[in-house]
């Protein structure tokens, strides 16, 4: 290491050597050359710190390089997002409605795919322990006749209830419901549907976890290919309403 | 008068005798009387009415009229129409009203003929050439489309646009297509080669909303372009110099819509509830000030005039000296009327020359999304979020009829030319065709597998219909 300026002093006087840019091009040249060397052969503790260094050199050429690359890269027609809509659209905040759901390909596709399996056991068989309770009647409660539901029932709206003298099956009205939360699979929606009816048309309409229900989608404006309105759909219980106070379901599209 | 009268009943209808007289007033389509008491016999017949008409105003030669009383159509004699209004007597004068009657009629629309393939994203913007041969399609992979309607298979894809083309106008010539984009460029297109002239035209900060051409009985050679964009400004472009002549900082908050107007006014509708009305040079006319919330879409009575302006049915050839003439005819002596659309649920009907709406149109229960003027400028149609459509009168505002068949918001309406029939938009994927005189849904035009964007119905030959929407394909319907 130089002390003092003596080398610039006297080239400012003498001038430069006549081979100078010749000399330090030689040099850079063989920088390399020794680094590679210093690399492959040193050992021990200087070895480490050789390292070190070297390793925050090549982390910064690299930044460089790709600063360079970005300067070359043309603007790709791939960066146009998905999801184009009018001018009239653009400005609003569009709820995610469900879409038209009834195009053939699309739903062959997709049910191949497994893309709708719902998490839920298959249809359980219920037995009539569980769906019913006895009811002990008569003065001296030996009468065993009358059973009240243990599980939510659903009641059309044209139902009138026997005589309570002569009615085997007691519907709780706490365990009656109109109303579903009915979840899209798809959209992770919920809407709050009114239901239809059960599977089954039999006289008394069970509901519990794994059953099925028809639901009104009116609200949800689904319209097939041909262009008539969808305004019922199966949906899936996925809850025990008896123990929720609440039906919550999935559609089946 | 002869007070002694016998009403001779036949089935329900009240009749006066045949040798009745009554006076009768003509209006004409705007209300104005046109001509005072004229006394006529109740068996006057409509061809009668026509020649008394023709004699009276000053009519072309084949123009043929109908004539209504409260808007009740006259269909045999004046007799009939008198018995149709329980509340007309006999010392009191009838009014009539005469408007002007298209001479052709436009076959329903009611089948799908093809299902074009070609865009890989959501088809934005449709239109036809006036004469209805060529379909532009614009869309969000960044391409413009142009499909011929004779055999329903693509011409060619215009590309040059970086980003998706939001709206697309073809020039009132129909040589050049001007188009702009959702990163604010503007590309004109020459039709003829196919190519883009020039370079993209930057200039706007943001998207492109709409884009108008100057009207070619303002200008033959069709030299000026205007554009609107989100960053509240319209440019106005030259189409031979390919450079932004004027650059008009309209509004604060983005313009939604923009119209070149015949008068040679640009109207320009924006989100910060007003519409402003300017002319070429930048000068600002007049502020339309009435709306509570962001103005949508605008219309002028003239619209369909100025779009078919140097076309007639029949004949390819441009004839530019015929614009001027229909466009007078059409304005007939007043100022264009306008009419507006806003998300505050109203629509409101304007004149440039006052700042305060003419008429107020009250009756939609969501967003009014879309409005357009019928080709004859009698009739007004809006579509709306409520999933209706309203029709309305195109002289006075007074409200219709309401057309319910739409399960989703819709989106778009389109006319046919000889203004008996509505084609609207949703989002529910289907189109619907409805009837002007029965005030219903005619045909229901179900197809597209998602929402439904842009529609358009052939102006001249009005054979088809074209769509298009999220689902990529753009349908042609027709009879």
């Amino acid at each position: 290491m130089p002390q003092h300026d003596y080398i610039e002093l006297h080239q400012k006087r003498f001038g430069k050597r006549l081979d100078t840019e010749e000399r330090a091009r030689k040099k850079a040249a063989r920088q390399p050359h020794e680094l590679a060397e210093k690399a492959q052969n040193l050992k021990g503790l200087k070895a480490k710190m050789f390292n070190k260094e070297r390793f925050k050199e090549k982390a910064l050429m690299k930044k460089q390089m790709l600063a360079h690359e970005e300067k070359d890269i043309e603007v790709n027609v791939e960066d146009v997002k998905d999801g184009a809509v009018p001018t009239y659209l653009l400005d609003r905040e569009q709820q995610q409605q469900s879409k038209v759901l009834t195009n053939m390909l699309k739903q062959k596709r997709q049910e191949k795919a497994g893309k709708w399996d719902v998490p839920i056991a298959k249809v359980k068989q219920m037995s009539e322990g569980e769906m019913f309770q006895v009811i002990e009647s008569g003065k001296r409660k030996q009468k065993s006749w009358k059973r009240r539901i243990n599980k939510v029932c659903f009641v059309p709206e044209t139902f009138t209830r026997k005589p309570p003298k002569f009615e085997r099956y007691i519907r709780p009205t706490g365990l009656r419901f109109k109303k579903a939360n009915v979840t899209h699979p798809e959209l992770q929606n919920y809407f709050q549907l009114a239901f239809i009816g059960c599977q089954e048309k039999s006289i008394i309409c069970l509901i519990y976890y794994t059953w099925f229900l028809e639901v009104n989608v009116s609200e949800l404006g689904l319209v097939t290919q041909t262009g008539k309105v969808i305004w019922s759909k199966y949906a899936q219980v996925t809850n025990n309403p008896e123990l929720d106070g609440c039906i919550n379901a999935t559609l089946l599209v | 008068m002869d007070q002694t009268k016998k009403k001779i009943k036949t089935n329900t209808i009240t009749l006066l005798p045949p040798d009745t007289r009554v006076f009768v007033t003509l209006f004409n389509p705007y209300g104005e009387e046109a001509q005072k008491s004229l006394e006529l016999s109740v068996n006057t017949t409509k061809e009668e009415l026509q020649q008394i008409l023709q004699s009276l105003v000053k009519t072309e030669e084949d123009q043929v009229y109908t004539f209504f009383h409260n808007n009740i159509e006259l269909v045999d004699t004046l007799n009939q129409l008198i018995a149709s209004d329980p509340e007309y007597k006999l010392e009191n004068t009838f009014s009539l009203t005469y408007h002007p009657q298209s001479l052709f009629r436009i076959q329903p629309i009611t089948r799908q003929t093809a299902a074009l393939e070609g865009h890989e994203q959501p088809v934005l913007c449709v239109q036809f050439r006036t004469h209805g041969d060529v379909l532009a399609t614009g869309s969000g992979d960044t391409t413009i489309r142009l499909w011929d309607m004779l055999t329903e298979t693509p011409i060619a894809t215009l590309k040059g646009h970086r980003n998706w083309v939001l709206c697309l106008a073809w020039s009132p010539d129909c040589k050049y297509i001007a188009s702009g984009s959702h990163d604010g460029q503007v590309c004109i297109w020459d039709v003829e080669t196919n190519q883009l002239k020039g370079q993209p035209l930057i200039g706007h900060t943001k998207w492109v909303t709409s884009i108008a051409w100057q009207p070619m009985h303002l200008d033959e050679e069709c030299t000026l372009v205007a554009s609107s964009s989100k960053d509240g400004s319209v440019r106005i472009w030259s189409r031979t110099s390919l450079s932004c002549l004027i650059s008009i900082n309209a509004h604060q908050k983005a313009i939604t819509k923009m119209l070149w107007g015949g008068q040679g006014y640009i109207y320009t509708a924006s989100e910060d509830t007003t519409i402003g009305v300017w002319n070429k040079s930048g000068k600002r006319v007049q502020e339309l000030k009435g709306h509570g919330h962001w103005v949508n879409s605008i219309a002028l009575h003239t619209d369909y005039t100025l779009r078919c302006a140097c076309f007639s049915e029949g004949n390819i050839e441009i004839n530019r000296k015929q614009a001027k003439v229909l466009y007078d005819k059409m304005l007939s002596g007043k100022n264009e009327r306008l009419v507006s659309a806003s998300d505050d649920q109203t629509l409101m009907l304007w004149e440039y020359t006052s700042s305060k709406p003419k008429v107020r149109m009250t009756g939609h229960q969501q967003q009014v999304n879309h409005v357009q003027f019928s080709p004859d400028g009698r009739y007004i149609v809006s579509a709306s979020f409520d999933k209706s459509l309203r029709i309305w009168d195109g002289y006075n505002g007074n409200w219709i009829a309401t057309l319910r068949g739409h399960v989703g918001s819709v989106y778009q309406v389109s006319w046919s030319s000889d203004s008996r029939y509505m084609l609207s938009a949703s989002k529910d994927s289907t189109l619907k065709l409805w009837s002007l005189q029965k005030k219903k849904l005619a045909f229901d035009l179900p197809g597209h597998a998602d929402e439904v964007y842009a529609v358009d119905w052939a102006p001249i030959g009005g054979e088809k219909a074209g769509s298009g929407g999220k689902d990529r394909r753009v349908k042609i319907w027709r009879h």
